[in-house]
């Protein structure tokens, strides 16, 4: 089988795990074929069975300056109970919020299944020495966090110091404990679905459990395409290795239609295996009252206002 | 009509997760139940009495009836054409015959949906093609040369181009209207005439061409439609009043048509069969080289001159290719060709289908290994699963001859030299594919291959801009951009 | 007892919205008020034309080539209103089929101009012409609406911008003609058209640094001096005549060729 290559600055991915040749993506075609897949149009029964998983995968997310205990308990409450008025509804996948708010989050959502994540490694910019973003991984993970979103150093990667950024996502697994690793390659800033690629097979090998495209801080976040090629080079790795490492676009992702447009994708590249909650989240907020309108719509024949649906 | 036979559920698909059908309504199309033929602006019965059925490769429903020319009946068409001609098309400004062109460009996108749908059913390739592939590109093809019509001095300075006079242009029924653009904008924009005729399986979106004409109010006779099958074509060849033949077909019937006009004088342009190589270098973008060989032999059944049917892979990423390539053939939705989840349509003819299962059988005698993917297909109709085959040898007839199918074969090479040297060795010449991310490469490669078209990390795109035609055994003249006009006309240079 | 008729404001088209000058002025001319355009609506004019140029020049030449019939059709869907404008049906016609002309061009230009130049060396090298950006033209007094579409069509079928000093005297017809514009799915800040005084605006137009072609055609004096101030961005100045031409096209392209080495 093909060997791994060296990178330029002297790195090499290390054999073992073995990994995919980093190789290249051609822009035009990759845009295509997100393009014709986002057209596949899905059986209603597996509709409501799509919008019922796009729920159970959404990590609600809250990062913003101004969050508070009384903002994070709202969030928590919608996480737990999206629609009080349907209570088949399931709860989401995760509250996503900053370490500040870990504690007030973990309280909040004790004993309902719903995990916590919070970012870490000086989210969202990652421009801050080695030491403080490892040193705040590891409280976060002392705090409880279920998961923990990192970003990768994107100056490092931009300037060709990939075995930086292979090191600090190493060095964060490491403090991680039991926490699931997220690794946020910000696809905005990358430039091209090369480097897109690169980063992703970087972070797998640094031990990512997930990649994830974005912090949500920046334009463009998610999209098909980026997507696409995420969801190639974690088909690569397992074909390699055996081994399954999870996806999470986020950003920009506000319409049931997109979601299921993402597990039109997710299904027809990596198949009905990564179809859980355990391999496949959307970062989202606005998404879930969306996708809560939709499930209404198909339960009820009725298109739907959002007045009917809570704002936490 | 008769429903598609609904599957039963035995893919590797979870129930959970499945596709809709996603029908694209018939209603849009009106038919009649009978054809005539359509000369000098009006609908007329063939001399001969004869009508045979045009037939829906899906169900093998009955979809209309049409005529089958005889020698008299190109004869009158021939006198129209010659007709319109001399009386008013050839003294027309430029600038207004121009206009008509344009007016045909925007009918065509008008009533795209129409079209597509009837294209579908009376060929078989999938609505999702015919709707975004084959419609928009014939009104593209009639918008790019009208523009060309009274612009001809540019495109040839000092040579002072004439038009030749009738052109008698006989069209295959692989992209029925998407073929009759490519013969009609440029022989109308040089300001010919023209006779054409469809192909026998697939007449009926050049029939319902007639009602863009009148819908456009072109002058009667400057456009006719003859159908009928191979006897009709062969009264257009020899017909002493027609100055000009351009045939797309086989290589086996352009050959014919050669030696029917020696001696005559008679202008031809030929575009012929291929057995394309597809060539994917090590450094190629693996996963969108995978969408581009399927996209060259699976896109409209492999029913293309150009398909990509000899994969060559270069041997480090072989094992790599074989298998991404396996996993996506698995992936493509054969079916209804009116669905619009579907990838790959029906075959379009019994005859086709036949010929198709011949090759592979030879494929498999001569020892090459045969992969078909899982793949439900209905009871009726005519349909074949995407296959590839492994362990080919150049000199199997699966690598040498054109099959016409979604039937790849997969050969391997070393050296960008012997990647040359095996695509170029067949006497086809029409199309070929380089995949590499290295551009000095793509640059020499193209250069050295003896191909009409290369496409370089892609496949199977057209434009009206964009010549098109091959070499050697594929035929001559080039069809698209500027080049495209020089066959529709005289010069006194 | 006859019914009065509503009258019609003229106002200056920029970025693809009709506001008045900012400096709220008109001048009567042609039985109406029509605006009369200030250095600031230049200005405003001339940032539209930037702002709406990278997406005219990315659309492909067959798109723009749609636009362009477009145009025509609407133009020819009002040509009742415009013969009464000009008082001649035949310019109106010549002007209707000068944008089908021109609009045939687009998807050609490049065929046309641009080459692959067999260089002595393994090189493939090849000539692509491209807009060169914000396209100024002070358009011809008469015949005010042929003539203006004359030096209109070849600026923006190549994929430039323009800004348009209207004919002084006769200017309602312009200003009609960019109602079409406006309704044929041209994008906004494409072709900005102003009233006024040429006197007053053309020196601007010279002048702005960010504009990066001329046509005087229509500034009757000074050409000299404008052409002076215009040497200060070094803008192309076109020297297009009459009629029609791809010439008048390639005026406003750049030519750029590219190198890439042939070898495995």
């Amino acid at each position: 089988m093909a060997q791994a290559p060296a990178l330029p600055s002297g790195f090499e991915l290390p054999l073992e795990p073995r990994l995919p040749r980093i190789g290249s993506v051609d822009q035009v075609a990759v845009e295509e074929r997100a393009a014709t897949l986002a057209t596949r149009s899905i059986k209603r029964e597996s509709k409501l069975f799509a919008l019922d998983l796009a729920v159970r995968m959404i990590d609600l997310t809250t990062l913003e300056g101004a969050d508070t205990p009384g903002k994070v308990a709202a969030l928590s409450s919608k996480a737990m109970r999206p629609d009080p008025a349907d209570l088949t509804v399931p709860p989401v996948a995760a509250v996503c919020v900053y370490p500040n708010l870990v504690p007030h989050a973990l309280e909040r959502v004790r004993g309902s299944g719903v995990k916590v994540a919070s970012v870490a490694t000086a989210f969202p910019s990652g421009q801050v020495p080695t030491e403080l973003k490892v040193e705040e991984a590891a409280r976060v993970a002392e705090l409880g966090a279920d998961e923990i979103d990192m970003v990768i150093d994107r100056g490092a990667f931009l300037s060709g110091h990939y075995a930086k950024v292979y090191d600090e996502v190493r060095r964060v697994k490491e403090v991680c404990g039991t926490a699931h690793l997220k690794v946020i390659l910000e696809t905005g800033e990358l430039g091209t679905y090369d480097n897109v690629r690169r980063a992703s097979l970087l972070a797998i090998a640094g031990g990512a459990d997930f990649i994830k495209t974005s912090t949500g801080k920046i334009q463009p976040a998610a999209t098909l395409p980026v997507t696409l090629v995420m969801l190639e080079a974690i088909r690569d790795v397992y074909e390699e290795t055996g081994k399954k490492i999870g996806m999470k676009p986020s950003g920009g992702i506000r319409h049931s239609k997109q979601a299921v447009q993402y597990l039109v994708l997710l299904h027809e590249t990596l198949g009905p295996e990564w179809l859980t909650p355990d391999l496949f989240r959307f970062g989202a907020s606005s998404l879930l009252n969306d996708v809560l309108m939709q499930i209404r719509k198909e339960r009820t024949g009725r298109y739907q206002s959002p007045d009917y649906f809570t704002i936490d | 009509m008769a429903e598609v036979e609904k599957r039963q559920d035995r893919s590797p698909v979870p129930s959970a997760f499945e596709y809709a059908t996603a029908p694209e309504s018939r209603e849009i199309v009106r038919l009649e139940e009978r054809y005539g033929l359509f000369l000098g602006g009006e609908w007329a019965e063939p001399s001969s009495g004869e009508y045979a059925p045009s037939v829906a490769p899906r169900d093998e429903e009955v979809l209309a009836e049409v005529a089958y020319a005889g020698a008299e009946d190109v004869d009158l068409a021939v006198r129209a054409a010659r007709d319109a001609f001399t009386n008013g098309w050839s003294d027309l400004p430029a600038s207004e015959r121009a206009k008509y062109l344009f007016r045909i460009a925007r009918i065509l996108q008008e009533r795209s949906r129409e079209f597509a749908v009837l294209e579908s059913l009376d060929g078989g390739k999938p609505i999702r093609e015919s709707r975004d592939v084959d419609l928009p590109l014939s009104a593209a093809h009639f918008f790019y040369y009208a523009g060309w019509a009274d612009k001809l001095e540019y495109a040839f300075p000092n040579r002072r181009p004439r038009p030749l006079g009738v052109a008698g242009q006989i069209i295959p029924w692989n992209f029925p209207l998407l073929m009759l653009s490519w013969k009609i904008a440029p022989a109308l924009a040089a300001g010919n005439t023209v006779v054409l005729k469809p192909a026998e399986s697939t007449p009926l979106t050049a029939l319902l061409f007639a009602d863009v004409l009148r819908q456009a109010e072109l002058p009667a006779g400057v456009v006719n439609v003859v159908t009928g099958d191979g006897r009709a074509g062969a009264e257009i060849v020899k017909h002493p009043d027609v100055d000009k033949i351009a045939f797309t077909g086989s290589t086996e019937v352009g050959k014919e048509i050669m030696r029917a006009v020696a001696g005559t004088g008679k202008s031809i342009t030929l575009e012929l069969g291929g057995k394309a190589a597809n060539i994917i270098f090590d450094d190629a973008p693996l996963d969108q080289a995978v969408e581009g060989i399927v996209n060259g032999i699976y896109f409209n059944q492999g029913h293309v001159c150009c398909a990509g049917s000899r994969l060559f892979v270069q041997e480090p990423v072989y094992e790599e290719v074989l298998a991404k390539l396996k996993r996506r053939m698995g992936t493509l939705r054969v079916g209804d060709p009116l669905d619009k989840n579907t990838d790959v349509g029906a075959i379009n003819s019994r005859e086709q289908l036949e010929r198709i299962e011949e090759l592979v059988s030879s494929g498999e005698e001569e020892g090459a290994e045969i992969y078909q993917p899982p793949c439900r297909l209905p009871e009726k109709g005519w349909w074949f699963p995407p296959t590839v085959f492994t362990n080919v040898a150049q000199s199997y007839r699966i690598a040498q001859e054109e099959i016409f199918g979604p039937v790849l074969s997969v050969l391997t090479f070393r050296t960008p030299d012997e990647a040359v040297e095996k695509a170029n060795n067949t006497p086809y010449g029409l199309s070929a594919g380089v995949w590499t991310e290295k551009g000095s490469r793509i640059l020499s490669v193209a250069q050295r291959l003896r191909a009409g078209v290369v496409w370089a990390n892609t496949y199977n795109r057209f434009d009206p801009a964009s010549p098109f035609g091959g070499y050697k055994e594929s035929g001559f003249g080039r069809e698209g951009g500027l080049h495209g006009l020089a066959p529709y006309l005289e010069f006194e240079e | 007892m006859s019914r009065l008729p509503v009258k019609k404001t003229y106002k200056l088209y920029v970025g693809g919205a009709f506001p008045r000058s900012e400096s709220g002025r008109t001048y009567e001319v042609e039985g109406a008020n029509v605006a009369l355009a200030s250095r600031k609506d230049v200005r405003e004019a001339v940032r539209a034309a930037r702002g709406a140029f990278p997406k005219w020049a990315g659309m492909t030449a067959y798109n723009r080539g749609q636009v362009l019939y477009r145009v025509a059709e609407m133009m020819e869907g009002r040509k009742a209103e415009f013969a009464e404008l000009t008082g001649d049906e035949a310019e109106v016609n010549e002007a209707v089929d000068r944008w089908v002309w021109y609009a045939g061009w687009a998807d050609k230009l490049a065929q046309v101009l641009g080459s692959s130049n067999p260089v002595a060396g393994p090189y493939f090298n090849f000539t692509v012409p491209e807009p060169t950006g914000i396209v100024g033209i002070v358009a011809p007094e008469e015949p005010a609406l042929a003539g203006l579409v004359s030096r209109l069509a070849p600026a923006v079928v190549g994929g430039n911008v323009a800004v348009v000093l209207a004919s002084e005297h006769r200017p309602l017809a312009a200003v009609t003609l960019a109602e079409v514009l406006a309704t044929s799915d041209v994008p906004g800040g494409v072709v900005n058209l102003l009233t006024g005084r040429k006197r007053e605006l053309a020196p601007v137009l010279a002048a702005h640094m960010d504009v990066n072609a001329l046509d005087l055609a229509g500034a009757e004096e000074d050409v000299a001096e404008l052409e002076r101030l215009a040497a200060d961005s070094v803008k192309r100045i076109a020297r297009n005549g009459d009629g029609q031409s791809p010439w008048h096209a390639a005026a406003y392209l750049e030519l750029k060729t590219v190198w890439h080495p042939i070898g495995v």
